[in-house]
């Protein structure tokens, strides 16, 4: 019986493994700064929720102990992985979009990261740089 | 009832927040449960100026199906996304940004279906209208952004529109 459990922790380890070296593999194939930015945030949900399963089941049925840490983890990963992505996202259009970059915004006058005044200021900055 | 409302202006918070404290001790012990409750009341009553609204939720129950619907998504997210990254070449991808025009008001609704986007197929959410009424989305894999709309709308918007509204 154990090396069942042992089989089964193993292969949630390596089902992690390929998709965090799949998400960093994403990051420098990809060719433009959003498109990279698909590969960490997912394939990197399922490399770190395989390590957590893994740990669960290693911790339940190796040592006998029930472990909860791991479901806080996957649930501050879920938080914080959207979050950083859309600062990413939003750093990159008010560096680098203008309105003709981006879909029409509807009944709005413009989309939140892409103010006049912002325009000025990467125009600016430009100068500078 | 005004008092209790001073005092615990979050009442849902306060309970995530003693669940977090046992999960983060690992352990629901009456010392654990006692400094979580603690700490339940005073974070709640320390951030509440930065939180007037307490968000109603009108069916809590769809919330589980909810969370069913988005885990299951982002398995099979995970798989689409390590296929294009792997087996497709960058000149034949076809990345693309998408409006999706927002029925959601409430400011917790949106951030969720925000949140949810980035976590789901090749879709990160990047920026919203001035006014709040349209989310910007980019694709990473988008020949039909039509579709890719109306499938986020009817999947998440939806869904999240039958639990906050």
């Amino acid at each position: 019986m154990g090396d069942l459990f042992e089989i089964t922790v193993a292969i949630f380890l390596i089902i992690a493994g390929v998709f965090g070296f799949v998400g960093s593999f994403g990051l420098i194939k990809l060719s433009d700064p959003m498109s990279r930015l698909h590969a960490p945030t997912k394939a990197t949900t399922l490399g770190v929720g395989g390590v957590l399963i893994a740990s669960m089941i290693h911790a339940l049925l190796v040592e006998r102990q029930l472990s909860v840490h791991e479901l806080l983890i996957t649930i501050f990963l879920f938080l914080t992985a959207p979050i950083t992505a859309h600062f990413i996202a939003k750093a990159y259009i008010h560096r680098h979009c203008t309105d003709a970059d981006l879909p029409d915004p509807g009944p709005d006058p413009r989309w939140a990261g892409l103010t006049e005044e912002d325009e000025a200021e990467t125009g600016s900055d430009a100068h500078q740089a | 009832m005004k008092l209790a409302r001073r005092v615990f202006p979050h009442p849902h918070l306060s309970a995530l927040l003693v669940l977090v404290w046992c999960l983060l001790n690992n352990s629901f012990s009456l010392n654990t449960v006692v400094f979580g409750l603690i700490l339940g009341l005073v974070i709640p009553f320390a951030t509440a100026q930065y939180w007037p609204d307490r968000p109603r939720l009108k069916r809590p129950l769809m919330i589980v199906e909810y969370l069913i619907v988005v885990i299951w998504d982002i398995i099979v997210a995970n798989v689409v996304v390590a296929y294009l990254i792997l087996f497709r070449r960058n000149a034949s991808l076809s990345p693309n940004w998408v409006a999706i025009p927002l029925e959601l008001r409430s400011a917790e609704a949106i951030t969720v279906l925000a949140g949810t986007i980035t976590l789901t197929p090749g879709t990160v959410s990047a920026d919203l209208s001035s006014g709040g009424h349209v989310l910007l989305v980019h694709c990473l894999n988008a020949e039909d952004t039509d579709s890719v709309r109306d499938e986020i709308k009817s999947r998440y918007e939806r869904r999240l529109k039958e639990i906050f509204e």
